[in-house]
């Protein structure tokens, strides 16, 4: 392997991590949305806010990491697919925004009426901002990013592959929060919530499952490199995928919800990396390769001492929260 | 625009500057990513002053309420740990705000240079991962976590906000001295990216960075307790919150100028142009004067109060040594020069003045004279945490506007590195709508939370919990629903 595909590997992990935590944490947006009124969603929304308070942050900071990641191993495509997306981009980030944001002021918010309306916001924008986000990772599979000039506007992200990314990524982190959450509501003893939560996420889980393999149809056509990739190279990743995610739908069935977790981690994990092991070796498909794309050498070594660091430094600090926020005592 | 001065200094600057560079050839997107770029970051670096300096003052008043056994420091260190949550979370969705423009406004840069300049930014991505981890441990690990490890965990925070602002500053300490990079017919090579990070103009500027965050948050939590004070609020907690901050904030008052001074001696070599500018030096004159307030028009210094000898002495540590006039270099490599100058001066005002107030109140009250009993020394510190961040956005406009027409200083101009996209008027349009909207909720959020501590509240439970929603006394939930 060479060193720019190290690197590259390394740059999806985070985009891997940000799927997962971060997903979980803008998918917990759709329950809070869904929660219904005041008095009735009052125990759910205090859960969402007790079980992304702590982490949502940290898990925030995965999208960092890939963004400087990209720029500084890849600039030219990073700068690339800046002026091509811009739209979705910009949209996310504004959600991204939005969501932070009022997420912290609906915390504090002094009266109910402003409690409401920052909590309409955050939620609103959690649900909707995987979508571009998803949107993004279509244009870049479905080779619309020229790599150099710029490709089109709306087209480049608002087309069969994109709209596909966008629903599965606003589906997957639904499901993945969903798991979390019944497991947590478990925990604290909320038996009401949690089967409350426990249906709702069945219904996503079935429907994200659905629409990840309906979307293998229309791809053939409109993103043919990427589903040649899911064919050969990514299909093991496939179906770990649908085994997976069939066996935390049964697990959240029978109320198994701390395994579901896991099994539903694997699931969507398996997803991403199927995406990315199916467009390999192109970094913006049909455009330019991994190995192309690098920027100098020295970069890409010190970057992987920066990745190195990451490992040694960040993910023990990582595992230490998660296991605090998820323990008995922190429950309370 | 921060004051009116500078917004003269503005229209002064730009007439010949249109008439010089004829709009016409300028990329469609450059005016407008300047000014998201000025509108982002200058919002985004007050916060990032309180993600900077906030945990070393809560570190510091927590310390003091476990070891002396003090409820109103352990209080006042809750109640500081909350307005840090709100403070971070906009901190932090407007420092990724900042990640995405990069590439967005400036792509010419981050395509040519993206590799040279990057390596600060993942160590900066690094640092800002651990700080946000620990941060959610502190504020949740209130009541769940045995008292000294609870404390413990502010430190990694106080430590990483610092490194943090080492490496991002190292990028623009970059941009003012790029090294680590040839450029051989054109194109870039021998990348090395470690020299961005080991660049003495990266440690001096970054030194300054450093305490300006602790100014800028010192004085402002000053500013609120004096506030408080002056409305009557004299209780020990008031004092107590007034005095650390006010401590914090003295300290890095009375270190700024030196730091300044030596920052500053460094720019006859590495930016000749910007120092003629910040001392507003249309000739090489020797020795040079020093030049207090004045705008250049027409080619004509004019208003300006000048001292010999001082402008050689303290640029160049010397009385004879010249400041290179502005007339050494050729016209289109001058930056806008009022804006410079008196944005300098405005700092440099100011710090001076915060310095003296520092001096004054330290040395009162060594004397057994306290100035908080004297209402005009309260008025003064109520400011105090305003002027301290516009001393601070002034130095960055000096430090910005002053590299200008560079964006990578002699190699890069400004121009280049921005895009074609017109459309960016909306982005900038909307920009100044959301950051408006956040900067009231902000402000509405963080003055209820004010409220309610003063009306003897303390753990602020939010208005929707079951807590709240649950009708007095019915005992509504079943047995085995743990309370939140
Ligand atoms: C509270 C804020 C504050 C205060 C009181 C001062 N400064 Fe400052 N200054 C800044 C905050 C700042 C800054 C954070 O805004 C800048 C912009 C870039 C940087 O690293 O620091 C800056 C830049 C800056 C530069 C430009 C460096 C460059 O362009 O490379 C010089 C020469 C000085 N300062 C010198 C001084 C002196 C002589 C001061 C004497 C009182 C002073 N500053 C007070
Ligand atoms: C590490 C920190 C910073 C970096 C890497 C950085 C980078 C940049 C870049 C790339 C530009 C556009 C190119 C140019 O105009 O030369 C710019 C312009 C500008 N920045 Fe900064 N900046 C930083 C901090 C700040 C801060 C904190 C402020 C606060 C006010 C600021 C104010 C401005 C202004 C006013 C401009 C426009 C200058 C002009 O075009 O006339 N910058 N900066
Ligand atoms: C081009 C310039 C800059 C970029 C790209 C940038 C980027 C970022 C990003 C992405 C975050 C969010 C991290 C998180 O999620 O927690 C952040 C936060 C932060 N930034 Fe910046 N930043 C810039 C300028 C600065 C400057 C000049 C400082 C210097 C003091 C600074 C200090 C901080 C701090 C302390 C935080 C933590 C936020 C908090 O906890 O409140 N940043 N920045």
């Amino acid at each position: 392997m060479s060193l720019a595909v190290v690197v590259a590997a390394a740059l999806f992990v985070g985009v891997l991590a940000y799927a997962l935590f971060g997903g979980a944490d803008f998918g917990s947006g759709f329950y809070d949305l869904t929660a219904g009124g005041t008095a009735r969603g009052a125990e759910l929304r205090t859960l969402v806010d007790h079980s992304i308070g702590p982490v949502w942050e940290a898990n925030h900071v995965w999208l960092i990491y890939v963004l400087v990641t990209w720029w500084t191993a890849f600039p030219e495509t990073f700068a690339a697919a800046m002026s091509t997306l811009i739209l979705p981009m910009l949209l996310a980030l504004l959600g991204i925004v939005l969501r932070g944001a009022s997420f912290a002021f609906r915390k504090y918010a002094a009266t109910l009426g402003q409690a409401r309306l920052f909590g309409a916001i955050f939620a609103i924008s959690s649900v909707i901002t995987p979508f571009f986000l998803g949107a993004v990772a279509g244009a870049i599979a479905s080779g619309r990013v020229p790599a150099t000039g710029r490709g089109d506007l709306w087209t480049s992200w608002l087309n069969p592959t994109s709209v596909f990314g966008g629903i599965i990524a606003v589906g997957t982190c639904a499901f993945l929060a969903g798991t979390f959450l019944c497991a947590d509501a478990r925990r604290s003893g909320q038996r009401r919530l949690a089967e409350q939560l426990r249906q709702r996420t069945l219904a996503v889980g079935a429907v994200t499952g659905i629409t990840v393999f309906a979307a293998l149809i229309p791809l053939q056509r409109d993103a043919p490199t990427l589903a040649d990739g899911l064919r050969t190279q990514a299909a093991p990743l496939i179906a770990i995928s649908a085994l997976a995610g069939i066996a935390t739908l049964v697990l959240v069935g029978i109320r198994r919800f701390a395994v579901a977790r896991v099994t539903a981690l694997v699931a969507v994990a398996a997803v991403v990396t199927g995406w990315g092991v199916g467009q390999y070796p192109w970094l913006l498909v049909d455009q330019v390769t991994i190995t192309d794309a690098a920027g100098a050498p020295a970069t890409l070594q010190a970057l992987l001492v920066a990745v190195g660091l990451a490992a040694v430094i960040v993910l023990p600090a990582l595992g230490y929260l998660y296991k605090l926020t998820q323990s008995e005592s922190w429950s309370r | 625009m921060l004051d009116p001065l500078l917004l003269t200094a503005n229209v002064a600057d730009s007439a010949p500057l249109m008439a010089l560079v004829g709009l016409g050839d300028e990329p469609a997107g450059l005016l407008p990513a300047r000014q998201q770029m000025a509108l982002s970051l200058g919002w985004h670096i007050i916060l990032a002053c309180f993600g900077v300096a906030f945990p070393a003052m809560i570190f510091v008043m927590h310390l003091i309420g476990i070891r002396r056994n003090d409820p109103d420091a352990l209080l006042l260190a809750r109640k500081w740990a909350k307005v840090s949550a709100v403070l971070f979370a906009i901190g932090a969705v407007s420092g990724t705000v900042l990640s995405f423009e990069m590439g967005l406004l400036w792509p010419g840069l981050m395509g040519t240079y993206g590799d040279v300049l990057g390596l600060p930014f993942a160590f900066e991505g690094l640092a800002f991962f651990v700080e946000a981890i620990f941060l959610g441990i502190y504020l949740y690990g209130w009541d769940r976590m045995p008292p000294r490890r609870h404390l413990l965990m502010v430190v990694p925070m106080a430590v990483t906000g610092v490194l943090g602002t080492f490496f991002v500053i190292a990028v623009n300490a970059w941009m003012n001295a790029p090294v680590g990079f040839d450029l051989v017919d054109g194109e870039v090579t021998n990348v090395d990216p470690w020299a961005v990070l080991l660049n003495p103009d990266a440690f001096w500027q970054f030194l300054h960075m450093w305490v300006a965050a602790y100014m800028v948050a010192g004085f402002t939590i000053a500013s609120v307790y004096a506030v408080g004070m002056l409305r009557g609020r004299r209780d020990r907690a008031h004092r107590l919150g007034f005095t650390l901050a006010f401590a914090f904030a003295s300290l890095s008052a009375v270190v700024q100028p030196l730091v300044g001074h030596l920052l500053g001696s460094r720019l006859a070599e590495t930016q000749p142009a910007k120092l003629a500018a910040f001392e507003l030096a249309t000739e090489t004159e020797s020795p040079s004067p020093l030049r207090l307030g004045g705008l250049l028009i027409d080619g004509e210094v004019r208003w300006s109060i000048d001292i010999p000898y001082l402008g050689s002495l303290i640029a160049r540590n010397s009385f004879t040594k010249p400041v290179e006039g502005l007339s050494s270099f050729p016209v289109q490599d001058r930056p806008p020069v009022n804006i410079t100058h008196l944005a300098f001066q405005s700092m440099v005002g100011i710090g001076t003045l915060l310095m003296v107030a520092a001096v004054v109140f330290w040395v009162a009250r060594w004397r057994g004279r306290d100035l908080l009993e004297r209402r005009w020394f309260l008025r003064f510190a109520a400011v105090s945490g305003a002027l301290a961040v516009v001393a601070m956005e002034a130095g960055w406009i000096a430090t910005e506007v002053g590299r200008q027409p560079w964006i990578v200083y002699g190699f890069m101009r400004t121009p280049e590195a921005a895009g074609e996209n017109s459309g960016l008027w909306w982005l900038l349009g909307t920009t100044a709508v959301v950051y408006t909207l956040m900067t009231i909720g902000a402000v509405v959020v963080l003055r209820s939370m004010a409220r309610r501590w003063r009306s003897g509240e303390i753990d602020l439970p939010s208005p929707y919990g079951p807590e709240a929603q649950r009708p007095h006394g019915s005992g509504a939930s079943a047995p085995e629903e743990a309370k939140q």
